[in-house]
């Protein structure tokens, strides 16, 4: 099974047995016909299709559906593992929220010249109109998705941090219950630790932020941007798994102080609203003009404690990748703690030094841009063509604090079914993680992407990246 | 319930209906040309017309052919009522609504329009298309069996047959205000050849031909056929059992509610007048009149209601 030994294999590990957390699995596997194999994964492909479970691609003609490819080998976590990981993610979403508190608020992180102020200062993502306001409950980072990667057995880091909306989690669910479908004897044999309550403890957590305005049980809605955004699946299977309402901006204007949303009988409050429309695009007397997606008015009802907006506005300062490089220091900073988890080294390309390091080593680095998501307008330097890193030369020169560069990391691998058999795909792993002032939850998984070309270190579903479910084992 | 999921469901089993109704305008059609095929133009000509589509129809430059006819009704995208056009449509407002439908509706919805754009890719030849006019009624039903078999009958329910019956009203009346003089009294009464190919066509257009010969065996008389399409409280595409529909949900949404709303009036208005009704008084008033009139009261009726149960406003 293991091909290439410099990466790490979490199936395989060095060789001559499966890794602990794989061997039921891979008892099981011998013993399975391939051809059934085969099969099921095309059952699954079919079953994904009918029930719609596709992502529309930016840039790709009109309503343009596709599926995120899956495989059906799952991605397997020990218990003890996934303890570990919790305690780093807790830790660095506590940090994360505490920083928020902190940016909006006093700024002493600034002030102890821990973090420069420009870099807050001069970002977009920073939202001025955020200074001075505490989010009901004190929580800004509702829902966050850690991505991480691994490239040993016990290393692992911190890629990113999505601290505004992260997606994914509607594929962690349908991606269970896909093979719980085709292979309920596997859950019997191996136990596995559901995933299946994630929409309920969203819905107690968003409930747990209601506003000062809200009386009785709060009412919670999905805000969308609508049928034609990428995720607009997830947002409708969000909100039917909550039993919340799928809302547009349009359905929505300001009635006496609050936010309501027009029924059949009329404008009704909304209490917690979990919107899926970026910051930008969220108010257009506060923020774009142009913006159709949001609710005019919206962010005032919110500052004076008519509705919860989750995650809170501007919280898009803490996910930015020029403060990635930064958070070692701020995980330090709130805690007084050491990060558990890993970052990633960092160059900031807006320094001048490390430009030039980066210039000198392009070939071997992954270049990011600061404000990008999705694998959009990334370089992974041993994968480019000379054309390539030229062209990216040039960018680089022409706005350098636009950028960061990373190492190209051995990211590890599990193996995905091939019509040869079994070989190994990098993959990373998004976690979800709720915060609410009863505590943090994060959901024992979360989403495995593969990266489905030989050899590829990209993973992202837009550039030809497939899933994979993900087991945390009991203990 | 959102106004807008309120107005997403009335609208997506509106192109439900239609994209079902125009499949038998095509089947007829078909019929015809092949029994009757030196009036073939004419025929193809009075299906468009039935369509409403007769602008758009000319505009694109074909001719009242087979070929062109049945392409312009199953598969034209510029056609905004041919069944691709009004399955996409209907899966999008499925999408806009997917968290009022059961799985059973999303899925059969979805399959649909998937099954129907894998069918529909390429011009349908003239052998497949009793094949592929056979898949439109099939799906059409999948999507019926599974809304009858698992909505709750709540508002949802009540907003998708609202939907449906306003749209079953609109397309029966369109299909007999076309063809209304060959079923006016001064036709003879015994019928020529060409009547009863006309007649044949009105029945099979509205899906009614076996029940009418149950009920009324070889006697095909204009104005039994004119009464069992509009009056027949037993036959589920005349425009009285609509409007029995209609109202019926439209009672159960306001008592529900606990409101009374105009459209409510309005289609009990409708209804009563026509319960009040016999085909010897509309044909007396006269037929294309009284059809005309109709398609604007119920296209009224579709207004208040989208007004009274705030679908965009």
């Amino acid at each position: 099974m293991g091909e290439t030994p410099t990466f790490f294999n979490e199936m395989d590990g060095t060789g001559d047995r499966p890794r602990a957390p794989y061997s039921r699995y891979c008892d099981w596997y011998r013993a399975e016909p391939p051809e059934r194999l085969r099969r099921k994964a095309r059952e699954a492909e079919t079953f994904f299709r009918r029930t719609g479970i596709t992502f529309n691609v930016y840039g790709a003609a009109d309503g343009d559906e596709r599926l995120i490819p899956f495989d059906i080998v799952p991605r397997i976590i020990s218990a003890k593992e996934w303890t570990r990981l919790t305690k780093g993610i807790e830790q660095r979403v506590r940090a994360i929220n505490a920083f928020l508190n902190d940016i909006y608020h006093r700024q002493e992180i600034l002030r102890a010249g821990r973090v420069p102020v420009e870099l807050i200062e001069n970002n977009d993502a920073f939202l001025p109109k955020m200074l001075g306001v505490s989010p009901p409950g004190g929580v800004y980072t509702h829902i966050v998705g850690v991505d991480l990667v691994r490239t040993g057995e016990n290393e692992f880091f911190v890629l990113e941090d999505n601290a505004r909306t992260p997606s994914g989690v509607s594929y962690m669910l349908e991606n269970r219950e896909t093979m719980l479908q085709m292979f309920p004897e596997l859950f019997t044999k191996i136990r596995v630790r559901p995933v299946s309550d994630y929409p309920k403890m969203l819905r107690r957590s968003l409930s747990a932020c209601a506003p000062p305005a809200c009386n009785g049980r709060p009412v919670v809605a999905v805000l969308t941007p609508g049928i034609h955004n990428s995720a607009y699946y997830e947002h409708a299977f969000l909100a039917d798994q909550m039993g919340a309402e799928l809302v547009e901006g349009r359905d929505l204007r300001v009635v006496g102080g609050r936010i309501a949303m027009r029924t059949t009988l009329g404008y009704t409050p909304i209490d917690v609203l979990y919107r899926r429309v970026d910051d930008d695009y969220l108010d257009p007397l506060n923020f774009r003009p142009d913006s159709f997606l949001g609710v005019p008015g919206i962010l005032d009802i919110y500052r004076s404690g008519g509705i919860t907006i989750a995650n809170a506005p501007g919280t898009g300062i803490a996910d930015d990748k020029a403060i990635y490089s930064y958070m070692p220091d701020i995980v330090q900073f709130y805690t007084g703690e050491k990060p558990i988890l890993k970052n990633v080294p960092t160059w900031r390309c807006s320094e001048a030094s490390s430009l030039s390091y980066v210039l000198d080593h392009l070939s071997e680095l992954v270049v990011k841009e600061v404000h990008g998501s999705g694998g959009y307008g990334m370089l992974v330097g041993p994968a480019a063509s000379k054309k390539e890193l030229e062209a990216f030369r040039l960018k680089l020169v022409a706005k350098p604090a636009n950028y960061i560069a990373q190492p190209t990391l051995a990211l590890s691998t599990v193996p995905i079914l091939t019509k040869a058999g079994l070989a190994p795909r990098h993959v990373d792993l998004r976690p979800f993680v709720l915060m609410s002032p009863e505590g943090i939850e994060i959901t024992p998984g979360g989403l495995t992407r593969v990266a489905l070309k030989k050899g590829s270190l990209v993973v992202n579903s837009s550039q030809g990246g497939g899933t994979k479910d993900t087991w945390v084992l009991e203990d | 319930m959102l106004g807008k999921t309120a107005g997403g469901l009335f609208w997506m089993y509106r192109y439900l209906e239609r994209a079902e109704n125009t499949a038998r305008l095509a089947d007829a059609g078909f019929r015809i040309a092949l029994t009757r095929s030196d009036h073939a133009e004419d025929e193809w000509a009075s299906i468009i017309e039935t369509a409403s589509a007769r602008k758009d129809f000319v505009g694109s430059g074909a001719k009242f052919d087979g070929p062109s006819v049945i392409n312009f009704l199953l598969r034209d995208p510029a056609n905004r009522s041919s069944v691709i056009s009004v399955t996409e449509a209907a899966r999008n407002n499925a999408r806009l609504v997917r968290t009022a439908l059961t799985r059973e509706v999303w899925e059969a919805v979805n399959e649909t329009w998937i099954t129907l754009k894998e069918a529909l890719a390429r011009p349908v030849r003239e052998t497949d298309l009793p094949d592929v006019l056979a898949l439109i009624r099939n799906q059409s039903a999948l999507v019926r069996g599974a809304t009858v078999g698992t909505m709750l009958r709540n508002d949802i329910y009540n907003f998708a047959r609202v939907g449906t019956f306003v749209e079953r009203a609109d397309n029966i009346a369109r299909i007999l205000d076309v063809k209304y003089y060959v079923l006016l009294p001064s036709v003879t009464l015994v019928g020529s050849t060409l009547d009863n190919v006309q007649w044949e066509t009105i029945l099979r257009a509205a899906s009614a031909e076996r029940s009418f010969r149950w009920l009324y065996g070889g006697e095909t008389r204009p104005l039994t056929i004119a009464d069992f399409l509009i009056l027949d409280r037993r036959m589920p595409r005349s425009l009285l059992y609509c409007l029995r529909k209609i109202a019926g949900n439209l009672g159960h949404l306001c008592s529900d509610y606990g409101v009374r709303r105009p459209s409510l009036d309005f289609a009990l208005g409708l209804r009563d007048e026509l319960e009040d009704t016999t085909i010897d008084q509309i044909m007396e008033r006269g037929l294309h009149e009284f059809l005309t009139k109709f398609i604007q009261s119920n296209n009224a009726l579709a207004g208040h209601v989208e007004e009274d149960f705030r679908f965009n406003r």
